[in-house]
């Protein structure tokens, strides 16, 4: 039996301005673990605000999230950051890689902040997972020397840093063009296929959610799929 | 770890803004640097101009006041005992302005640990004698070493040397003024007649210049035994005994207990002094304000820059929280920013502080009132750079501090969902 990463129960989610309305109604489901989820639905869905409602940082809900097995409800805010530091990998649509940083500083970053490891060996651990992604010649360059691709991947080589329990993802093809999108799918692909890393990305592209091993498709705020 | 990591972080946004931290920094530097140069020059001139007055002023000056005795006779008697009594046209005795017993109470002083040192002196009135015309003066008796060690005596002869006085029998050292007008050139002999009306040839070692114009016309300067002989009287004879203590605060209560213990009329530095302490409090609160005003300014400077630096580091902050770095973390970063920035420009600006008073210190600053000065005067009391040190990690670590809490609560859903 699979382990559940990840639950949320009765998620309502309201925006108050300009005017009180429901985003998110009653949005109940759980993940497991080396589950490769899409996220679908159309633009407005809320799609997006659950994403962030799942990854912590979104604070102002009601009902009850589940990342582990433990609840976020009543945690404060250094404790949240803690369990994103640990458990929770992104990769956002735009790579928000920090320029002032070589690429292997800022994958070493939330290692680093862990400080579980040595700085030797968060450096030796964000080689690997840059070999992983193909770009370990680029380690030493600044992040603003980049391309659009290389810098995705360097991105996803952040979130893999810490080993997190799910990696979340917002639109992470959406800047990319036609090949750099297979690449970058490519590689969450073989993330849940080889290392059995537990995905849950947020997608309008239907092409790429047909090939995740499950959809959730939201409309209005509710779960239809 | 943790500090280590912030710290690291914090320097690499610095870096990639080093211009404006650069002109953040040297905001920091001027400041600290005129706060410097401003309170050294200031206090170096109160110094300077209460120096003119108090080092030549004993802290306790021991006397006997010319004065009708405060028990009169009459007080005395049994009979007038219930009585009110009322005597007309009292008149001071003739009690001796000689100190009694001048030598036991100067050996009782000396072994007073609050007392520095002790000078005696005589203070006699005469006439300088120009041809048929009588100038009136007052011819201090001094005790040369005593009075260079307590009263910087040295520092004021002008020309000749001081120890003259001393090894030369019969020698005298003249006020500038009054020798300006008795033609009397170092060498000369000039005649002096005491109250009592002795003359007495005096041979004219150096001369004397106080900085008081009016004060160097009257006095003039022998040894105790040139006084004592010139007035006729025994080697004992002292009029004034002047302490000099180590603290100078103490001066008040010691001079009434001084009073009492020896039976003597007593006079404090403060009573005789008042106004030039106030001065110098005005002067000191008038740079310190100064001095502050300048640093806060840099603060603002700080306070600005770091604003700048947070809206445009806004998505940097944004991914530092969603990796797991706590609002702590990020106000850290910044405070840390901020201290550096104050840090460092706050060395820079003692060390440049130090340049410039030193600087101040060669130029030239040549005034007849001030025989001593040759150029501005300037203190270098540390107590100024621990201060201006001080002052510059609190105002710096002030300007930071609303910045990064600013920093610290920005919410990353929203800089991340608005790209």
């Amino acid at each position: 039996m699979a382990q559940t990463a990840l639950e949320c129960i009765n998620i309502q989610k309201y925006f108050h301005d300009p005017v009180t309305m429901q985003v998110l109604k009653n949005v109940s489901f759980s993940i497991n673990r080396g589950d490769f989820v899409s996220v679908i639905g159309k633009s407005g869905c809320g799609k997006s605000t659950l994403l962030y409602i799942l990854s912590t940082m979104d604070t102002d809900y009601e009902g009850d999230l589940l990342i582990d097995g433990i609840s976020m409800k009543q945690k404060r805010e250094h404790e949240l950051a803690s369990v994103r530091n640990q458990k929770i990998g992104f990769v956002f649509q735009f790579h928000y890689l920090l320029n002032e940083f070589t690429v292997l500083r800022n994958v070493m970053l939330p290692g680093l902040k862990l400080g579980k490891l040595s700085a030797e060996e968060v450096e030796h651990k964000a080689m690997e997972k840059l070999r992983i992604l193909g770009i370990e010649n680029e380690a030493h360059k600044k992040a603003n020397q980049l391309s659009g691709g290389q810098k995705q991947r360097v991105a996803i080589a952040r979130a893999l840093i810490n080993d997190p329990l799910i990696i979340m993802g917002d639109e992470p093809t959406g800047n990319l063009d036609k090949k750099n999108s297979q690449v970058v799918f490519d590689i969450f692909k073989e993330l849940a296929e080889v290392y059995k890393q537990t995905l849950l990305i947020v997608t309008h592209d239907n092409e790429f959610a047909q090939s995740t091993h499950r959809i959730i498709e939201m409309e209005d705020g509710s779960i239809i799929r | 770890m943790k500090v280590k990591l912030i710290i690291e972080i914090a320097r690499s946004l610095l870096l990639a803004r080093w211009k404006q931290t650069l002109v953040a920094a040297v905001g920091v530097t001027f400041g600290i640097t005129m706060f410097i140069t401003l309170l050294s020059f200031m206090t170096g001139l109160n110094e300077m101009l209460d120096g003119l007055v108090l080092n030549r002023t004993p802290h306790i000056k021991l006397y006997n006041e010319i004065k009708p005795s405060a028990q009169q006779p009459l007080d005395l008697t049994e009979q007038f005992k219930s009585a009110y009594t009322i005597i007309e046209s009292v008149k001071p005795g003739g009690s001796r302005v000689e100190l009694y017993n001048s030598n036991a109470i100067l050996q009782a002083l000396k072994k007073d640990k609050r007392v520095l040192g002790v000078a005696p002196k005589i203070t006699a009135q005469v006439f300088y004698n120009i041809g048929s015309i009588d100038i009136t003066g007052v011819i201090n008796g001094v005790d040369v070493d005593a009075e260079t060690k307590l009263f910087f005596f040295k520092d004021y002869v002008t020309s000749g040397q001081y120890f003259d006085l001393k090894n030369v029998p019969n020698s005298i050292i003249l006020g500038k003024g009054a020798a300006d007008k008795m033609l009397a050139k170092i060498g000369d002999v000039v005649q002096v007649t005491t109250a009592q009306g002795n003359r007495v040839p005096l041979k004219v070692v150096g001369y004397f210049q106080s900085g008081l114009a009016d004060l160097d016309k009257v006095q003039s300067y022998c040894s105790i035994a040139t006084t004592q002989k010139l007035l006729g009287k025994p080697n004992s004879y002292i009029t004034d005994l002047q302490v000099k203590l180590h603290d100078m605060t103490l001066a008040p209560t010691m001079s009434i207990e001084y009073a009492k213990l020896f039976n003597v009329d007593t006079e404090d530095i403060q009573t005789a002094n008042a106004q030039f302490e106030t001065g110098t409090k005005v002067r000191t609160l008038i740079s310190y304000a100064v001095g502050i005003t300048l640093l806060i300014v840099a603060g603002f400077g700080i306070y600005n820059i770091l604003n700048m630096m947070i809206y445009e580091k806004m998505d940097t902050i944004a991914i530092l929280k969603a990796t797991g770095f706590s609002g702590n973390d990020v106000k850290g970063v910044f405070i840390s920013i901020a201290l550096s920035i104050g840090i460092a420009g706050g060395l820079a600006g003692l060390f440049f502080g130090l340049g410039l008073s030193a600087t101040i210190d060669q130029i030239p600053f040549n005034t007849a009132a001030l025989p001593t000065i040759k150029t501005y005067p300037v203190s270098y009391n540390p107590k100024f750079y621990v201060i201006a040190s001080v002052f510059s990690v609190v105002t710096t670590y002030l300007a930071g501090y609303f910045p990064a809490r600013k920093a610290s609560k920005i919410d990353p859903v929203i800089i991340i969902r608005g790209k």
